[in-house]
């Protein structure tokens, strides 16, 4: 049975909610005019970046990835499973993001490689590029898909408008965003949203657990729930890997959720990577990621803890949980702001998840519309083009795109849990891209055949095991693997990036490689040593010295991670 | 952090006409300050004067917006605080020599 929230859900917001978030959007709008107009040098100053202090891009970079998937899809998962949700931030994220600013950083950095598409153009040549190219923008489409419809939800929690116009109008929405200039002050409204957002979700937590009485009260209540003691503790985390053994699902989750998908997300995505970038020097570049994994390490207890506090607050979720069959979790966090916060407070959450998915859709229609016009358009269909002929195939990429997202965002409300969707995304697509990467950064024997290969081998193998598994594509998955849920996609993710890096070796072993006087900048070992090392990196203090703050971060991650074993 | 802290009027003649001067209005701490400052006020004023028996039984009878409003205005000063006593010097020289090198949307992936 479907939770039937679509009926009932109706947020009572009030003429001072709509207000706060009106305010909210007039702020945004004004910074795009701004950055529009370039109505002052420091302006300029700012969003040229070169003097952007390590704190601001830290933020920005988690907060270009605190959107929909963190609020929504990671409160619905604390609903359905509980403590183990964790995981996706102390074995996923946290590790993930302190290697990208350890190891990754001073590659992308020095190798002056801005793109994961371009690094594989320079390194494998046109054949990985088309195919990176297009399993990219498919990706992006499907994800954007996700935020429109999750910014439709709210809409309609809103205002009551059936789906199909929330969706629209929403859509509407996030054009006129785009086009007003709201994406060249996308650092600047991401540290903003990223304050709007704990100043809604902060409260939220505290409210509801007051209302469960405290700490005590929530592991009172959540024992006497369904899921039992066993959604208090983190491992082995079967209910979320849906995983039987135990011993299979901590490996699932270390190598599946923790390797594969993690660290393929965050050191490849390069809307994330961007942020890092857009600082003065490299060890302020190292430490965009490492300084983002304090607040990220954090996140979890106001976004995971909401999740779990409305299973056993909201009667209709707790209920539906303990008749069992299917539940739709994704409201979660919606139902708990309609039961306890008051008006007031409740317009600043609205205006904040609004904020959230506005920027994660935004964010994943200008990269789609980056790569269409630029790795697509004008490198396989239209060369040689004025830029003013690029630019007009962007707008026209954005507008396409925002159409297409309507559609993608209907495949992914027909999910009761959009993380089982998002991390099957994942499998698809980071899982094989990161394994081609990293080989080829590594060894540089690899062929451009073995490129592009592996890349499509890998995603054939996700999907292979999407369609064995139980339910990763619904009705039309056969049920011959006893895997089901994201448990399924950290099987599909693990066997992609195995399978990719098998056929990699085999069709290296086969075909020429490149000379390597074409791959310095490219691989680890052709890449002189002082274009990967920031020459004044020992004058730093402490405080401002990667390395040392990442061992703290891994110190208080594992600190984490035992105290909420 | 930055290294424009604290170099005020360090340089010489090339300087020309213009002068360095603070980011203001635009330091993004300006915003975060006059946004979350805002929102506490209202919230201040909603939890002192229009709060109602439904707002209590939704929060276990905290006075939720009191509170939030509260703290908001006191991050609201601290930002303010921290944005007086360390500004971000803008130097006009520095901007002029980084023209170009872009800001980052990831449209200037490709030029």
């Amino acid at each position: 049975m479907v939770l039937a929230a679509d009926d009932t859900l109706r947020l009572d917001a009030n003429a001072v909610d709509y207000a706060l978030v009106v305010a909210y959007f007039a702020v945004v709008l004004l910074i795009g005019f701004a950055a529009r107009r370039r109505v002052s040098d420091s302006l300029d100053f700012f969003l040229s970046g070169r003097s952007l202090p390590a704190w601001v891009t830290g933020l920005a970079f988690i907060s270009a990835n605190l959107g929909a998937v963190e609020i929504i899809g990671m409160s619905a998962n604390g609903a359905q499973f509980g403590m183990a949700t964790f995981h996706y931030f102390w074995i996923g994220a946290v590790p993930a993001m302190l290697f990208l600013g350890v190891v990754m950083m001073p590659f992308y950095y020095g190798s002056k490689v801005r793109s994961v598409p371009e690094f594989m153009r320079r390194r494998f040549g046109t054949g990985a590029h088309l195919v990176n190219a297009l399993s990219f923008a498919v990706a992006q489409l499907l994800i954007a898909g996700i935020n429109l419809y999750l910014l439709a939800t709210v809409v309609n929690a809103l205002l009551g408008w059936p789906l199909w116009l929330g969706l629209v109008i929403a859509a509407a929405i996030v054009l006129s965003y785009i086009t007003l200039g709201g994406l060249s002050a996308a650092i600047y409204n991401e540290v903003l949203q990223f304050f709007v957002i704990v100043a809604a979700l902060l409260p939220l937590t505290l409210i509801g657990l007051h209302r469960v009485g405290g700490i005590g009260g929530l592991v009172d209540r959540v024992e006497a729930s369904v899921g039992g003691d066993e959604q208090l503790r983190s491992w082995p985390g079967t209910g979320l890997s849906a995983i039987e053994n135990p011993v299979l699902s901590v490996i699932g989750i270390v190598f599946g959720l923790g390797f594969v998908l993690s660290f393929g997300y965050w050191t490849t995505n390069f809307v994330e990577v961007q942020r890092a970038m857009a600082t003065k020097s490299m060890s302020a570049a190292r430490s965009t990621p490492i300084i983002g994994s304090f607040p990220k390490m954090f996140i979890p207890f106001i976004v995971i803890v909401p999740g779990m506090i409305a299973a056993v607050l909201i009667p209709s979720i707790s209920e539906a949980k303990a008749a069992g069959g299917t539940v739709d979790y994704n409201n979660s966090i919606l139902l708990l702001m309609e039961a306890v916060l008051p008006n007031g407070l409740l317009g600043v959450a609205i205006a904040g998840l609004l904020a959230a998915f506005m920027a994660g859709m935004a964010a994943n229609i200008s990269a789609f519309n980056t790569v269409f016009s630029y790795d697509l358009w004008q490198q396989y269909v239209k060369k040689d083009r004025p830029d003013a002929y690029y630019l007009m195939v962007g707008r026209l990429a954005t507008v396409g795109a925002t159409v297409i997202a309507i559609f993608t965002a209907i495949i992914a409300s027909g999910y009761s849990n959009l993380m089982d969707y998002l991390q099957t995304l994942f499998g698809f697509f980071n899982a094989p891209l990161f394994a081609t990467f990293i080989l080829g950064m590594f060894w540089k024997r690899m062929t451009a055949t073995a490129g592009w290969t592996g890349l499509i081998s890998g995603t054939l193998a996700a999907v292979l095991v999407a369609f064995l598994s139980e339910d990763s594509f619904g009705t039309a998955s056969l049920g011959v693997l006893p895997i089901s849920g994201q448990g399924a996609s950290f099987v599909a993710a693990g066997a992609a990036f195995v399978v990719d890096i098998l056929v990699s070796v085999a069709v290296t072993m086969v075909t020429a490689p490149k000379p390597v006087s074409e791959l310095v900048g490219l691989v680890y070992s052709e890449t002189p040593k002082e274009q990967r090392t920031d020459p004044e990196a020992h004058l730093l203090p402490w405080y401002q010295s990667p390395t040392k703050l990442a061992g703290i971060s891994l110190v208080l991650v594992i600190i984490l991670n035992v105290i909420f074993r | 952090m930055s290294t424009a802290h604290g170099q005020a009027g360090a340089d010489g003649p090339e300087q020309g006409t213009k002068q360095k001067h603070t980011a203001g209005a635009y330091d993004v701490r300006t915003v975060i300050a006059g946004l979350i400052g805002l929102y506490g006020i209202v919230l201040t004023i909603m939890g002192l004067f229009f709060t109602n028996a439904d707002d209590r039984a939704k929060t276990g009878d905290w006075n939720a917006n009191l509170w939030s409003g509260i703290v908001m205005i006191i991050v609201a000063v601290v930002f303010a605080l921290w944005l007086v006593l360390r500004p971000i010097v803008v130097d006009p020289v520095a901007l002029e020599k980084e023209k170009g090198e872009g800001t980052s949307d990831g449209s200037d992936l490709h030029h």
